[in-house]
């Protein structure tokens, strides 16, 4: 691997690599999609709290160090900015189910899976010539709105510097008022 | 909920003498910092490859250790950790670093306790410390460092304050501490 093919999200309110990933300050497009088979999570359920939103290709796709497992680690991190992780791909609920249980997943997975992509492609992370979406990241404030997106090489694990990075300054916006 | 404030996480990805567990001279001109897993895998191939390297640079070398346990995937990573952190506590952290690294596959909480009488340390002691969670703060705080530097896994090398994200050959690793390209 080249010291120099990957990159480290950028802490300003970027869209990131020229993408055509919503950018911060667009109200982040509702939806409602199956955590499990029989459980849907609808995205303004958490209108009051930050959201982590987390698109990411597919489940059990290999990439240097494992996203999902390693947000799963963090989910105490995200917890003290009373943040809820949210992880989609578009993969089915069964395959998620699978997915979780192999990995110890303990946040909401979401399936993104009928129509596929279809809220991948409302964020704009949508991949048609691969039929899946970026790797790519959403902090929505508790407004719901999109306060800082970055889309990532999509075999690379972009860690968590910048999601942090994003809560705290909604934080500090927050205690500023 | 109100934060605790996070004036105790190092932020820098450098190595700070006065808080991290080092080896070589606190300003050598080259300064290595891992975030590493006593249970992971990699860790345990690259572990010969630090020392190696070690052994290479003497003393232009100040080498430093910060704790990133993934505890979903490997159950034993965070007593581990602070069974090393209460060995340093007893003034042996590197060597009980460097037990663990060549015994992962005996992670056990009986393992690290005759770890530590192999040491010549106070197993009880070490044990009680860790079974309080005496070393889980300092544990957590090298945890969160690490997550705001984008740690994706590990181990993950950050070589004069900047993310190395090369191969873990020796050779590698070598040409990049020297400020060469990699190939």
């Amino acid at each position: 691997m080249n010291a120099t093919t990957k990159s480290i999200p950028s802490r300003s309110h970027s869209r990131g690599n020229g993408s055509t990933a919503l950018p911060a300050g667009t109200p982040a497009p509702d939806f409602a999609l199956k955590s499990t088979p029989d459980q849907t999570v609808k995205l303004s359920e958490f209108r009051g709290r930050p959201v982590v939103l987390a698109f990411y290709p597919a489940d059990w796709s290999p990439v240097c160090g494992d996203q999902m497992a390693l947000y799963n680690e963090m989910r105490s991190e995200f917890q003290e900015f009373g943040a809820e992780l949210l992880g989609i791909s578009v993969d089915g609920a069964w395959c998620h189910a699978a997915f979780c249980r192999d990995r110890k997943l303990h946040f909401p997975v979401l399936a993104d899976f009928e129509p596929k992509g279809e809220v991948a492609r409302l964020y704009g992370v949508y991949r048609q010539s691969d039929g899946t979406s970026e790797r790519a990241l959403f902090v929505i404030d508790a407004e719901g709105i999109i306060h800082w997106s970055y889309v990532s090489p999509v075999g690379v694990n972009p860690g968590a510097g910048g999601i942090l990075a994003a809560l705290e300054e909604l934080q500090r916006e927050t205690e500023g008022q | 909920m109100k934060r605790e404030m996070s004036g105790t996480i190092p932020e820098s990805a450098l190595p700070m003498p006065d808080r991290d567990h080092i080896q070589g001279p606190p300003d050598a001109p080259i300064m290595l910092l891992e975030y590493g897993d006593y249970e992971c895998p990699y860790c345990g191939e690259t572990y010969p490859v630090v020392k190696a390297i070690q052994e290479r640079l003497g003393d232009r070398l100040c080498f430093a250790f910060r704790n990133f346990p993934l505890v979903h995937s490997h159950p034993h990573a965070q007593h581990a950790a602070e069974a090393a952190e209460a060995a340093g506590a007893q003034g042996r952290f590197w060597e009980m670093h460097d037990m663990l690294y060549e015994n992962q596959n005996a992670l056990e909480d009986e393992d690290l306790a005759e770890y530590a009488l192999s040491l010549d340390l106070d197993a009880e002691r070490l044990l009680v410390e860790v079974r309080a969670g005496a070393h889980t703060g300092r544990v957590r705080q090298d945890f969160r460092s690490g997550a705001r530097l984008d740690v994706n896994g590990t181990p993950s090398f950050f070589i004069n304050g900047v993310r190395y994200n090369g191969s873990h050959g020796v050779e590698d690793l070598l040409a990049a501490l020297a400020g060469q390209p990699v190939r």
